[in-house]
């Protein structure tokens, strides 16, 4: 594991480059009616997962809400695992059995893919829980939308977290709407980060748009907390550039906002930093942009020829002593 | 073998596994410095302190969900209720969260938690708080239920559940918390298996089924039906899920009449499934239709008399059976 400050910012334009491509073919793919159910795209707000992934070490926990691709590759999770698992395949980061809400990988510390709005939030305060009572100093990092802070379940963790002042920086990805719901008309206050206020959490807002900037705000956080545990609370400015889910066209907003963010573009954005500094040439990002377009494509056909989850194994994720079909079959 | 309380049985069994595994924890309402709500941690905090024995503010759907969190990574909590009606406001984790990970995480994730506390009508405390779980929750794939109704039972199912590997539900039975019974000396584990029903009197002229707060009440009619010459067997169920169908058929066999006495609603309530069971399986056994003896299917009534006639009864029990027996 490197110290933060040396992680190369190439391989993380890389890995926001894999995020957005994959992102663009599971879009292509769920038209193609390769995916089902819901389908909920993080193109805009790669930024976000990958500056707070390149400031923590490998073994602190992540966990997050249904718009999870980008984290779990993030993660190191591999493309082939994701698409597969969006193919409800056996080879899936989930075995086919969680679909795109629920990408879980214990291997890299990424605890979920939850989908119901702030269930999770509870859960990453046991994580952090956990933590505190062994007495190690990871951190849990917590990600959820702008939908999830109006939510009793959020409310109640906030609270718990602070109360046993545990290990944990709940970083609220604000895109500005829940579903087709503006902040405005959603929440009372001015700004979101107020919430943390309220818990006597100490937040702040970052420009979700600038990798950098998240780096180094979640380092700041995530090295004071493993002085003394704490929670924090960061809100991240996002924006996403699709509709809420595959079957959202999105007529809530105008064609300018999006405009507008799609010039803040976090991609374009680190890539200028790197090519003004010169670490990186249009031929390297070309190139770059190549091999992640080719790590796609690849996962797509791994994801295809994949085999189904056997019918023969629909009892055997029930209990983890194997019981299901005793318990919930017998005598039926 | 001695003679304790319910309440201090349970107490044994948390420390006793508290005592065992450093990752098993306690958190709850009012479980550490007030000693419990119904007192079933007593000494607990004094004992293991309070990293281990956690009070929380009243937030069932945070603390709830905090044990969840707590089991992915590998601790196992156990998260007391106050009572399960209040486990109703943390359904969401109860339901959503602790049994689908597994499945959702394609094995990934199993959840070894505990959830356990009062459950069941007690006595005038109305509509709120007199909630039956057992049948909501007996219908989640992936939830184990358990049901003791002694302190026998009580100590060696909540040790069990403990040590599963899943989330199992202990539904303690408010109104059995000082009833006594005989039970291993602490020096001796007591486990009891998840799934095994067990006789508490044997009979010949007909079962009655029953769990929790339902098994004295039927050990009280069968000694009264006794003076009648009806020999009844009581086999209390012990677990509602896994069920155990063999002890179920086993007695159904012998006697050919049934009566299931449940403290749950009448409808889609736990009898519902075990006749359908019964039916499926031994058909040729019965010799009359099976009745079901359940609270009748209203919200509970504040009125002490209106709530005795919403309970079942040793009057409901004892004209169930002789309604089975043709007698």
């Amino acid at each position: 594991m490197q110290p933060v400050e040396q992680r190369d910012e190439v391989e993380m334009l890389s890995l926001m480059l894999l995020i957005r491509r994959f992102e663009e073919r599971a879009s292509q793919q769920y038209q193609a009616q390769k995916i089902g159910g819901f389908c909920h795209l993080y193109i805009g707000q790669e930024a976000v997962v990958t500056g707070a992934i390149a400031a923590v070490r490998d073994d602190d926990y992540i966990i997050t809400a249904y718009r999870d691709h980008a984290h779990a590759l993030a993660r190191g999770t591999s493309a082939d695992a994701c698409m597969a698992e969006l193919f409800g395949k056996e080879t899936g980061c989930s075995r086919g059995l969680g679909g795109s809400m629920h990408f879980f990988d214990r291997k890299n510390h990424m605890y979920g893919g939850h989908a119901i709005v702030a269930a999770h939030v509870p859960l990453a305060v046991g994580m952090a829980f956990a933590i505190k009572y062994r007495g190690d100093d990871r951190v849990t990092l917590c990600f959820f939308g702008d939908g999830a802070i109006n939510q009793g379940a959020f409310h109640e963790a906030l609270n718990l977290a602070a109360l046993y002042k545990l290990p944990i920086v709940f970083i609220c990805e604000n895109n500005l709407f829940a579903m087709g719901t503006s902040v405005k008309r959603s929440t009372s206050l001015r700004q979101i980060v107020d919430r943390a206020e309220g818990y006597d959490i100490p937040g702040e807002i970052v420009d979700g748009m600038n990798f950098r900037e998240v780096r180094d705000k979640v380092a700041e956080i995530v090295d004071s907390i493993r002085k003394e545990p704490h929670p924090a609370f960061l809100e991240m400015r996002t924006y996403r550039y699709r509709g809420h889910s595959m079957s959202d066209p999105a007529s809530y907003r105008t064609k300018q906002e999006l405009e507008k963010y799609r010039l803040d573009d976090p991609i374009t954005r680190l890539r200028a930093q790197l090519t003004r500094e010169g670490k990186l040439t249009n031929e390297q990002f070309d190139l770059l942009d190549k091999r992640a377009k080719e790590t796609v494509l690849t996962a797509v056909k791994f994801a295809e020829k994949s085999p189904q989850p056997p019918l023969d194994t629909l009892y055997d994720y029930t209990y983890a002593d194997g019981s299901g079909a005793a318990t919930v079959k017998q005598g039926r | 073998m001695r003679e304790i309380t319910y309440r201090q049985a349970l107490n044994e069994a948390l420390a006793e596994e508290l005592e065992r595994d450093p990752n098993v924890f306690l958190m709850g309402e009012e479980v550490a410095e007030y000693q419990g709500a119904y007192k079933v941690s007593h000494g607990l905090l004094q004992r293991f302190g309070p990293r281990r024995i956690i009070d929380t503010p009243i937030s069932e759907n945070g603390f709830a969900g905090l044990g969840v969190g707590a089991a992915m990574v590998g601790l196992r909590p156990i998260i007391e209720f106050m009572t399960f009606s209040f486990s109703l406001v943390a359904f969401d984790q109860v339901v959503n969260n602790a049994p689908n990970m597994y499945t959702m995480s394609g094995g990934q994730f199993n959840i070894p938690i505990t959830f356990r506390g009062p459950n069941g009508p007690a006595h005038q405390l109305g509509a709120t708080h007199s909630h039956a779980t057992e049948n909501f929750y007996a219908s989640v794939p992936g939830l184990k239920v358990c049901t003791p109704a002694t302190p026998r039972d009580a100590k060696g199912l909540l040790k069990t559940a403990v040590r599963d590997n899943n989330p199992v539900l202990v539904l303690e039975a408010e109104l059995l918390y000082s009833s006594k019974g005989m039970v291993e000396p602490p020096d001796e584990e007591l486990l009891i298996p998840l799934g095994k029903a067990e006789i508490k009197r044997e009979g010949s002229d007909a079962s009655i089924i029953c769990y929790a707060q339902t098994v004295p009440l039927a050990l009280k009619v069968a000694a009264q039906l006794e003076e009648e010459d009806i020999s009844a067997e009581i086999l209390d169920l012990r677990s509602i899920k896994p069920l155990d169908e063999k002890a179920i058929f086993d007695s159904v066999a012998k006697t050919h009449r049934v009566v299931i006495v449940e403290q749950d609603h009448p409808f889609c309530g736990v009898g519902a499934e075990v006749c359908y069971r019964i039916q499926k399986n031994i058909f040729d056994a019965l010799d009359a239709p099976i009745i079901r003896v359940s609270q009748e299917d209203v919200p509970m009534p504040y009125n002490e008399r209106l709530e005795k006639a919403v309970l079942p009864n040793a009057e409901k029990l004892v004209a169930a059976v002789k309604q089975v027996c043709y007698a």
